[in-house]
């Protein structure tokens, strides 16, 4: 992969973290995790392992995310830490 | 789940969305045993595709697509289809799962293994499609959502 696009999914993945743990809003933060879920899916298929990137953009970005936001919902939205 | 408020498009959204994952979903099961994919990545989109129309829709849109009693037997016939496939071909004197050994006239042991393979991987992907809707249904069930 061209490693100029790779640079900026590896920053774009640690932003995503850093506000993800940040974060107040627990709803933003399940948003956070799934991109970061998806751009490591990204990461895994140009490096080479395709299976796994699929698993990963389907469970990570997919079935944990919709989890997460009915966890949310039933629980309080905001952070108390 | 409980809702916020009314919104046709979100609805309008994953109904437009919805079958056509749904689709991609059987095409990564019937592809898997020689591309990308397979069994439980095919059921966790089978999965998604359901539980889109779920948070969209709530309870009563839901009711028409997947019954919540519906998934415990999805679960267990995609079970059965697994184990089942295994133990007759243990029965026909191979091993467990051994694909050669299954009981299907007029198939050469490739093909054998061709199709057992498949079989597998729709019970694979049936039981992880029902056991992931039925997590959903678990999680939102003392919520009043309509």
């Amino acid at each position: 992969m061209i490693w100029e696009i790779e640079l900026i999914i590896y920053i774009f993945l640690a932003l995503s973290a850093v506000v993800a743990l940040e974060v107040k809003d627990l709803l933003v933060a399940v948003v956070m995790m799934t991109i970061f879920s998806f751009l490591m899916a990204l990461l895994f298929v140009a490096m080479g392992a395709i299976d796994v990137g699929f698993t990963e953009a389907v469970i990570g970005a997919g079935v944990t995310g919709i989890l997460f936001v009915v966890v949310v919902f039933q629980t309080s939205r905001k952070s108390n830490d | 789940m409980r809702r916020q408020f009314e919104s046709p498009i979100v609805l309008l959204g994953a109904r437009l969305l919805s079958p056509y994952i749904m689709v991609f979903g059987w095409y990564v099961i019937i592809h898997g045993h020689y591309s990308p994919g397979g069994g439980f990545q095919g059921g966790a989109l089978l999965a998604a595709s359901v539980l889109l129309i779920r948070v969209a829709g709530g309870r009563r849109v839901a009711r028409l697509q997947i019954q919540e009693f519906a998934t415990t037997p999805l679960a267990i016939i995609g079970v059965v289809i697994y184990f089942a496939t295994g133990l007759v071909s243990m029965a026909m004197g191979g091993y467990f799962l051994d694909y050669s050994a299954l009981p299907i006239p007029g198939m050469d042991p490739a093909w054998l293994r061709y199709t057992g393979i498949l079989i597998i991987e729709v019970g694979i992907g049936l039981a992880v499609m029902a056991i992931l809707v039925m997590i959903y249904d678990n999680m939102v069930r003392g919520e009043d959502y309509d």
